[in-house]
């Protein structure tokens, strides 16, 4: 699992705005987590928890999950990720490299594989609470 | 909304000496053959080497080094798996043989995923094979890798070093740092290329003549490296003193 390098990357990033905006300490860490990358939250939760010192060894991590949406370029269609059949292997490279679905998919409609994440690909950082 | 990726790439490159990155402007002219050949070479004299192909969309580094059955190992991270003494990574790792159709922000979206996510641990040099051209990537890599250092091939051709004399404006304007060009695929003598690029004020570094065993040398690298075509990207890199 690459959960933890995620990990790092988030208390990394953290750690930064918390330096950047004076906070003395860091209470609360809203993240999104796409539903593209399948990022195993109770790995991540884990991670997370072993990782945080400082500032941050008391904040606590909030995680929602974010659809995976694709909208097709060539004619519009818009289908989700759940809706698509993939198989293990699939899903294994795709939550590596999420982009990597332009190789296994294509849109449901038309067939082609110019189609456009327009949510829930990675991880991203919503909010930073603390005190300063 | 942040994206937490961006500050951990410093932190994964932090204990690499040296990135140096293959770059032309234009396609074709040997970017890659050079580029895996370069790591062998380094590998083969006890550096410790990563290659990393970043042409997503058509990779072919790990036909020059004949991976096969190879993935990268899970450790907190991504480990690149070990080929002939290197740390390689590639998309072919997730992709097998299927093509990947993709436009500038998911290269972008892709090549920040995978320097986040991959442990390269300690090494001397990583060097990086780049797709053809002055895109997303070129300016990805300039945003991102600090410190890279930029290996130009061209080939004989005026339309090559055409591109390759834009590529090195660029590279100058931003101020990134450039070993040097390769003249690549020589077949007769001319001292055209040296020329265009001591006036540039760059350093022209060797020339490389076209080689007709090279493409039966593909995937077995101990036949690459005996071939003219190796000993001559080794006469440069000793002649260069490593570049350092």
């Amino acid at each position: 699992m690459h959960e933890w390098a995620l990990a790092e990357a988030i208390i990394s990033a953290v750690s930064q705005i918390a330096e950047r905006e004076g906070l003395k300490e860091v209470r609360e860490v809203g993240l999104r987590i796409g539903e593209l990358q399948q990022v195993d939250r109770e790995v991540l939760g884990f991670a997370l928890s072993q990782l945080k010192s400082g500032k941050l060894s008391n904040a606590k991590f909030t995680m929602r999950t974010v659809r995976a949406r694709f909208k097709c370029r060539v004619c519009g269609n818009k289908w989700l990720f759940r809706e698509a059949k993939v198989s293990e292997d699939v899903k294994e490279s795709i939550h590596f490299i999420p982009e990597v679905a332009h190789a296994y998919f294509r849109c449901p409609r038309c067939g082609s594989p110019d189609f456009d994440i327009s949510s829930g690909r990675g991880v991203w950082i919503s909010s930073v609470r603390g005190v300063k | 909304m942040l994206d937490p990726r961006l500050t951990i790439i410093g932190e994964r490159l932090k204990s690499i000496g040296q990135i140096i990155v293959v770059s032309s402007g234009k396609g074709g002219v040997g970017k890659s053959l050079i580029a895996s050949t370069l790591a062998l070479i380094l590998a083969r004299k006890g550096f410790r080497v990563g290659l990393l192909d970043l042409d997503f969309t058509s990779p072919t580094t790990h036909v020059t080094l004949g991976v096969r059955g190879l993935q990268p190992s899970e450790d907190k991270g991504v480990v690149p798996p070990e080929v002939h003494g290197i740390k390689y990574m590639s998309l072919i790792f997730y992709l097998g043989d299927r093509t990947s159709p993709l436009r500038g922000p998911e290269i972008s979206n892709a090549f920040i995923e995978m320097l986040a996510v991959t442990r390269w641990g300690s090494l001397d040099m990583l060097i990086i094979d780049m797709p053809p051209g002055i895109g997303d990537l070129m300016l990805d890599v300039l945003k991102y890798i600090r410190g890279a250092r930029f290996l130009i091939i061209t080939s004989p051709s005026r339309m090559a070093f055409e591109t390759v004399r834009k590529l090195l404006t660029l590279l100058r304007d931003l101020g990134a740092e450039i070993i040097g060009v390769i003249e690549n695929m020589k077949m007769e003598d001319s001292a055209h290329i040296r020329r265009e690029v001591e006036a540039l004020g760059e350093r022209f570094l060797g020339e490389i003549h076209f080689d007709g065993r090279v493409e039966n040398a593909l995937g077995d690298v101990d036949a690459l490296l005996k071939t003219d075509f190796a000993k001559e990207i080794e006469k440069i890199l000793e002649e260069n003193v490593m570049w350092r």
